[in-house]
Formats: C-alpha cells, sequence, structure tokens
C-alpha cells in the first residue's frame, strides 16, 4: 500500500461483507418458502424476505464499489484521497440508510416497485451519500494523474448516479412506470456498471500481471465502447410487451444480442493479459477471482442473457424461472464475483500482510462458484417446464409451481452451499490469518514487489 | 485485431460512439413516451380511481411476489391479464366481485400452499385496485402474454 489514505477502503470492504453475508440469508430463507410455502408465512411474508434480499444485494455492491475507488484512486492518481472524513461519513450515512430501510421493511415500511423499495427519505440519504463520494473521489481524480482506468470508472459511477434519480419518478401511468423504472435498472446493470466492471478488472490485471498500461487502456476503451453501444439500445429487450411500441422488438433483438460481445471480449482479455503477463503475483487467490469474474459474467449475462433476449422467444419466456436463472448468475458473475476479486486483491495491502488464507479463500471460490452455477441450472430447468406447461400448454401458474418441486429443493441446498462459502470467505478475508501462501507458491517474492 | 488501433483512436471511439447511441435510445423513448401516451394506454381512462388502485398496489409492494407484465418476482401469479382470467371482459361485475372475495379470503393457510397475507384492504381499496387490474389489462401489450394462464 503506497499511500496512506487507501486504507479509507477497509471499513467500506468490512461493510460489504457483512451486508453480502445477511443477502445470503435472506436468499436462504426465500428459497426455503419455496420449498415449505407456510415457513414464516405470518411472521415474515415473501414480498418482504425478496425485497430484504435485493436491496442487500443493491447496497453492499455500491459500498464495495465505493471501496475500490478509494482504494485504487490513489495509486491511480498518485495522490491521496481528497477527505478521508468526507468519505468515512458518507460511508455511515450510506450504511445507517441501508439499515434502516431493510430494519423498516420487516415492519412493513416499504415503498412499492422493485429494488426501489426505500421510503423516500432513504433514497434522499442515499443520494446525497453518493454524491459525497462522487465529490471526494472526484476531486482526488482531479488533483491528480488522469489514468484511463480511474476516468472510466469515475464516469460509470457518475452515470449510475444520474441515471438513478429515475427512482424519484413515479408516474402514474404503469406502462411509462416501466419505462422509466428501466433506465435505472437496465441502464445501471447493463449499462454503466459495465464500466466499473472493466475499469476495475483492467486495473486488477494490471497489478497482477504487469502488462504494460498503453495496452490494457486500449482495451478498457474498446470493451467499455461495446458496453455501451450495445446496452444503451439493448435495454430494448424490456421493452417488448409493456406498452411500448413494435419497433422495441427488432431493435432490443439485435443490440441486446451484442451484449454478449464485451462480455466474450473481457474473458479473453482476462486470460489473454496473465497468459502475457511476465509478473509471478503471490496473490493467486486474487487471480482466481478475477478470472472467474471474466468466465462467470460472460456465462450469466451474456450465455444466460442471449438464451431468452430474442424476442420471439421472449414471449414465451418472459417472467419465468428463466429469468431468475439469468438474473442470479448475471448479479453473481458480474458484480459479486468482481467485488470479492478486488477484496481478494486488496486485503493483504489494508492489513499489512502477506497473501494469507488463500486456500481457504480458493475453495471458497470453487464452492461458492459450483453452487452459483448449480443453481442456475436447477432454476433454468425448471424455467423450461413452466414456460411449456404455462405459456405452451396454458396450464395454470399454481398448478405448474407444483410440478417445479424438485428443482426447488436442489435449488435451496445449491443456496446453502453458496452461504457456507461466503461464510468460508468472509472469514479468510476478515478472520486470523494462518497460511501465508500456498505451499507450492512459497514466498519467492516480497510482497513489496507485488504492489 | 486490436493491433491497428491507437489507445487515443479507441477512446474516442468509446466517446463519439456512446454519445450517439445515447441519443439515438434517449429519442427513441421519447418516442415511446408519446406512443404510450396516445396510443398503448388509456389516457382519458387513467381516473383517480386506477390511480389509487397503482397506490395500493405499490403500498404492498405486491410486486414481489406477483409480477405485472410479466416483471416483478415470479412467486404468485401473473395479474396483468387477471381480469380476462376473471372473465372481466364477458361479465364485469363478476370479475371483480371474484378478484375482491379472493383477496378477501387469504390467507388460506392451507398446509403446503404459497400464503398471500392479509393485507387489510378496505372495500374501496379493493375496488381501486380492480379498476387499476382493469385499467392495465387494456395496454397493448403486443399480444403478449400468450394466453390467459399468464
Amino acid at each position: 500500500m503506497k499511500y496512506e489514505t487507501q486504507k479509507v477502503a477497509y471499513p467500506f470492504f468490512v461493510a460489504a461483507l457483512l451486508l453480502f453475508v445477511a443477502q445470503i440469508i435472506f436468499g436462504v430463507l426465500a428459497g426455503v418458502v419455496y420449498v415449505f410455502p407456510n415457513f414464516l408465512s405470518e411472521a415474515m411474508p415473501f414480498h418482504i424476505i425478496r425485497m430484504s434480499h435485493t436491496n442487500l444485494l443493491i447496497v453492499w455492491l455500491l459500498i464495495g464499489f465505493f471501496g475500490a475507488t478509494y482504494y485504487l484512486l490513489p495509486e491511480e492518481a498518485e495522490v491521496e484521497i481528497h477527505s478521508p472524513t468526507i468519505a468515512y461519513v458518507q460511508l455511515g450515512i450510506f450504511v445507517f440508510a441501508g439499515a434502516a430501510a431493510l430494519i423498516g421493511y420487516q415492519f412493513g415500511i416499504h415503498e412499492g416497485r422493485h429494488y426501489l423499495e426505500q421510503p423516500l427519505w432513504v433514497k434522499i440519504l442515499l443520494t446525497i451519500s453518493f454524491l459525497m463520494f462522487l465529490y471526494n473521489a472526484s476531486r482526488t481524480l482531479l488533483n491528480g494523474r488522469k489514468t484511463a482506468i480511474s476516468t472510466v470508472l469515475l464516469l460509470g459511477l457518475w452515470l449510475a448516479a444520474i441515471f438513478w434519480l429515475f427512482a424519484f419518478y413515479n408516474p402514474a401511468n404503469l406502462a411509462l412506470d416501466k419505462m422509466y423504472w428501466w433506465y435505472i435498472v437496465h441502464v445501471w446493470v447493463e449499462g454503466v456498471w459495465g464500466l466499473i466492471m472493466a475499469s476495475l478488472l483492467a486495473y486488477l490485471v494490471i497489478k497482477l500481471t504487469g502488462v504494460d498500461r498503453e495496452i490494457i487502456d486500449k482495451w478498457l476503451y474498446v470493451i467499455v465502447g461495446l458496453v455501451l453501444f450495445s446496452g444503451l439500445l439493448g435495454t430494448g429487450h424490456h421493452y417488448y410487451w409493456i406498452g411500448t411500441p413494435a419497433y422495441w422488438q427488432p431493435i432490443g433483438s439485435f443490440f441486446s444480442a451484442l451484449e454478449v460481445l464485451p462480455l466474450f471480449a473481457m474473458v479473453i482479455f482476462a486470460f489473454y493479459m496473465f497468459w502475457r503477463g511476465q509478473r509471478d503475483h503471490p496473490n493467486k487467490s486474487a487471480m482466481l477471482w478475477t478470472l472467474g469474474c471474466a468466465v462467470m459474467a460472460f456465462f450469466g449475462a451474456g450465455v444466460w442473457g442471449f438464451m431468452h433476449t430474442l424476442s420471439f422467444i421472449n414471449y414465451y419466456t418472459h417472467g419465468t424461472q428463466i429469468t431468475a436463472a439469468h438474473g442470479h448468475l448475471a448479479f453473481f458473475g458480474a458484480y459479486v464475483m468482481l467485488n470479492l476479486a478486488i477484496m481478494t486483491y486488496a486485503m493483504p495491502h489494508l492489513r499489512g500482510k502477506l497473501p494469507y488464507n488463500q486456500m481457504l479463500n480458493m475453495w471458497s471460490f470453487w464452492l461458492m462458484t459450483a453452487g452459483m452455477a448449480f443453481m442456475t441450472f436447477t432454476l433454468t430447468f425448471a424455467g423450461v417446464i413452466q414456460t411449456h406447461l404455462q405459456r405452451v400448454m396454458a396450464i395454470n401458474f399454481m398448478v405448474v409451481q407444483e410440478d417445479l418441486e424438485l428443482f426447488m429443493v436442489m435449488r435451496l441446498i445449491s443456496g446453502v452451499i453458496v452461504l457456507i462459502a461466503v461464510l468460508m470467505f468472509v472469514y479468510a478475508l476478515l478472520g486470523r490469518a494462518k497460511e501465508q501462501v500456498p505451499a507450492e507458491g512459497a514466498p519467492h517474492i516480497a510482497p513489496a514487489a507485488a504492489v | 485485431m486490436i493491433e491497428g488501433l491507437t489507445r487515443n483512436a479507441a477512446r474516442n471511439v468509446f466517446y463519439g460512439g456512446s454519445l450517439f447511441f445515447f441519443v439515438v435510445f434517449v429519442s427513441l423513448t421519447v418516442h415511446s413516451h408519446y406512443y404510450i401516451v396516445t396510443q398503448s394506454t388509456d389516457s382519458a381512462g387513467l381516473n383517480e380511481s386506477v390511480r389509487h388502485g397503482k397506490e395500493v398496489w405499490e403500498k404492498h409492494s405486491c410486486i414481489n411476489c406477483h409480477s405485472l407484465l410479466g416483471e416483478g418476482a415470479y412467486f404468485a401469479p401473473e395479474l396483468g391479464n387477471v381480469w380476462q382470467r376473471y372473465g372481466g371482459l364477458n361479465n364485469p361485475d363478476a370479475a371483480r366481485a371474484g378478484i375482491k372475495a379472493y383477496i378477501r379470503i387469504q390467507p388460506t393457510g392451507v398446509p403446503g400452499r404459497r400464503q398471500m397475507p392479509d393485507f387489510g384492504l378496505s372495500d374501496e381499496e379493493l375496488d381501486a385496485l380492480v379498476d387499476f387490474f382493469e385499467w392495465t389489462s387494456r395496454i397493448d401489450t403486443q399480444g403478449w402474454p400468450p394466453n390467459d394462464a399468464g
């Protein structure tokens, strides 16, 4: 760690990890309700569990992005963070608002659009915190060297904040409501968050492989170009059946099919750079998460997205378990693994130790990835059956759901495995450091040489 | 594939291209906004009761179990066409009474069956909610869903 204020990232990562654990606990609870429908039906009905699960996801991912930005910005800009105080206050506000929303949900205090259930005052606090972050990070960037990585990262975060403002607009006309709702949800995860993902991956690749920045920068611009060229009009794949014009069917089909390209480019980029790179970085688990992120994002967001994105297929699959399968693997591959990769890389520096607990971290990688993959397979099979029975055979929804029980049992099992893997990950990062490096990677490189 | 491209050229293509696609995207949504207001939805019929029904829908976060025009959770049935499913096209009064009665008897408490909570809706709120469903069922959704099962 070259710069003192990089340590600002530490409480962000700790908060993100704790909320991650809570998110997965709510996920497992929801999985239990699918198998035992009477479970908690009075104390905590399904809609409360689900909004807790999805909101925690968004909140911890954002806190992770904030932490990642504070960690890499001093190195990229070659200056200290403008104001660590603003950073800590901003984190406090964000965590307080997120926790207040979560507790309120348990008492039925919420708004009604999915992912945007936070009460108005919570939304305002989140916005204030986000703007404080952007001010702090932008001031830091303007004080120092402006690299492609930090510029693209901040552009992504600024655009995320700007599109978030549509959360305050809720027209009475349902079709309008839905159309602008996607301005937040789609433009975030399949648009501007792509800039955050590509720039954080590029940072990790530079650090872990030592490949020349000139080459990395060029790849970064090509990838984020592909993200927005395909992703913006790719929003059209949500505009097929909600009262929007028919021209979205060809436009959305064509451009969202192209959304696979930037994801594929990220896989090629990551593997090519690791193959080319000369540096034998001791943090093997960070390398594993970085490569894993690119690969699983390609499958979750790319392949599973493409599976139901063409309008004539989506006509049958829209709003079935196919969507749930895609949503789970896409979020996990693209954004969860990205955060875990950067935490795995940064934590040893933040805690002032050699890469540690690597074996446990790598076990959690394989267990978590396998669990998520299995969950995705079970939901995909459930979705295919549901699509056929309900959309083709016109059988009643609840009757069809009873036929999916086997898959829901298997999904619950995979969810429990993911929870175990998450706890292993948290212990590997925050717990006592037992091992220094994996057995075969004897400490022939001093940590200082591997920054 | 990338050798012939300089870093600055890549950067300029990114900024220029993104701006271009952003303008196209916003222009199309502006047109879609106009299309929704004038063609695909019943703007004139968007009365106080329908608005109130949407508020009831949101207050209880129905979207976190049900789906509406295919969006939401997938835990409970699609409601964008619940009006048709209850025969509202042929017999509106019976459909209204049927939907209201169904909501009133929740939760069923039947073991092994998904439970919908009792939200304690008043008669006026139930009517508004049904008006919202009826209004929603008339949105031109390009023929979706494929059948009454939703």
